[in-house]
């Protein structure tokens, strides 16, 4: 570091710290996610286009649909009684984020002047292929990979800083389900250094 | 030795080296094939957040893809109008194309990914891809 702060957009430096920071960990409340995305495009409307912003709102949206898909993945699991009491904690607390990153989602779609999304009213998931608890994971560790790429690959397409720093976080929860979950199939958590 | 058989045999000596040449490399090529396709799949979990090979999802099924017409999958209502109207039928070039950059080759796609941007990772997934998605054979289409 050369002394200098790092480069935030103007309007998100400070109440993003506070945000960050109001918590007992430095972790990202749903709400705060949604106050950080897009305020980059409401505050300085001469730095992105109506064209850019269009684009961000479907990216924003695609991935909204494929947060209410995986809350709607992990009930099929939670309600399957194929998963032990200690991992169905688990496998709700992910789906609890899940619901936070899209209500955040959400949230911001709306802040931006558009139409989120809603979920579907039914999901095609292949139940008659979860058997066991492992079947299980496995379908969720295959949404959470994914979903990793999903958030990876739209990081740089966002005309929004703000909203390409939302979608990174969200990667980084997707990434750490995945993990989680690898563990508890024995599988290695972290099969390699980078992700694509 | 009639001139024949010696002709044959002189024959057989001088081939069999590149019959075992064409076996080897014919063993290769399936080796390397195979890795191929394994690779494929591995790519393609990174589409797993939104596509299926048999399910409409976030994004439409697979199952059924080459020949298929942009926007067409059956039972799939959520795509792009740019989509929709792109004219493209899908095939290993025009995938290759779109896979690069979705939203540059179809502006207005909804389909918010920057792309496989390696040519040969393309071409694995493509490979795997157009395995796995032929209809009654590897994959039965959802409705």
């Amino acid at each position: 570091m050369n002394g200098q702060r790092p480069l935030l957009p103007q309007d998100l430096s400070l109440p993003s710290r506070r945000l960050a920071l109001a918590g007992s960990s430095l972790v990202l409340s749903a709400a705060a996610v949604a106050l950080l995305g897009g305020r980059d495009a409401l505050a300085a409307g001469t730095k992105i286009s109506a064209a850019s912003l269009e684009s961000d709102l479907r990216i924003l949206n695609t991935a909204l649909g494929a947060e209410y898909e995986a809350v709607a993945a992990y009930q099929v699991g939670a309600e399957s009684g194929l998963l032990v009491k200690d991992v169905l904690s688990v496998a709700v607390a992910f789906q609890g984020h899940h619901k936070e990153h899209a209500a955040a989602i959400a949230a911001t779609v709306h802040k931006l002047g558009g139409q989120a999304v809603a979920a579907k009213t039914r999901y095609s998931f292949p139940v008659d292929k979860l058997k066991t608890q492992a079947d299980v994971l496995r379908f969720a560790a295959g949404l959470e990979r994914g979903a990793i790429s999903a958030y990876l690959g739209a990081v740089p397409l966002f005309a929004d800083k703000a909203l390409a720093q939302v979608a990174a976080s969200i990667l980084g929860d997707e990434a750490m389900h995945w993990a989680v979950l690898r563990q508890v199939l024995g599988e290695n958590p972290v099969p390699s250094a980078f992700m694509s | 030795m009639s001139t024949g058989w010696r002709a044959m045999l002189a024959w057989a000596i001088m081939a069999a080296p590149c019959a075992i040449a064409a076996a080897a490399t014919s063993t290769v090529a399936k080796a390397a094939d195979t890795a191929a396709l394994q690779r494929g799949e591995q790519i393609y979990t990174r589409c797993a957040a939104c596509h299926a090979i048999e399910t409409n999802r976030t994004g439409p099924q697979h199952c059924g893809l080459f020949g298929r017409r942009a926007g067409s999958a059956p039972g799939f209502e959520s795509y792009s109008r740019a989509l929709r109207n792109s004219g493209i039928v899908w095939n290993a070039r025009s995938l290759d194309l779109f896979l690069q950059a979705p939203m540059q080759v179809v502006p207005g796609t909804t389909m918010g990914y920057a792309g496989v941007k390696d040519a040969h990772e393309r071409a694995d997934l493509i490979a795997w891809v157009s395995l796995a998605t032929r209809p009654g054979t590897t994959c039965h289409p959802s409705r």
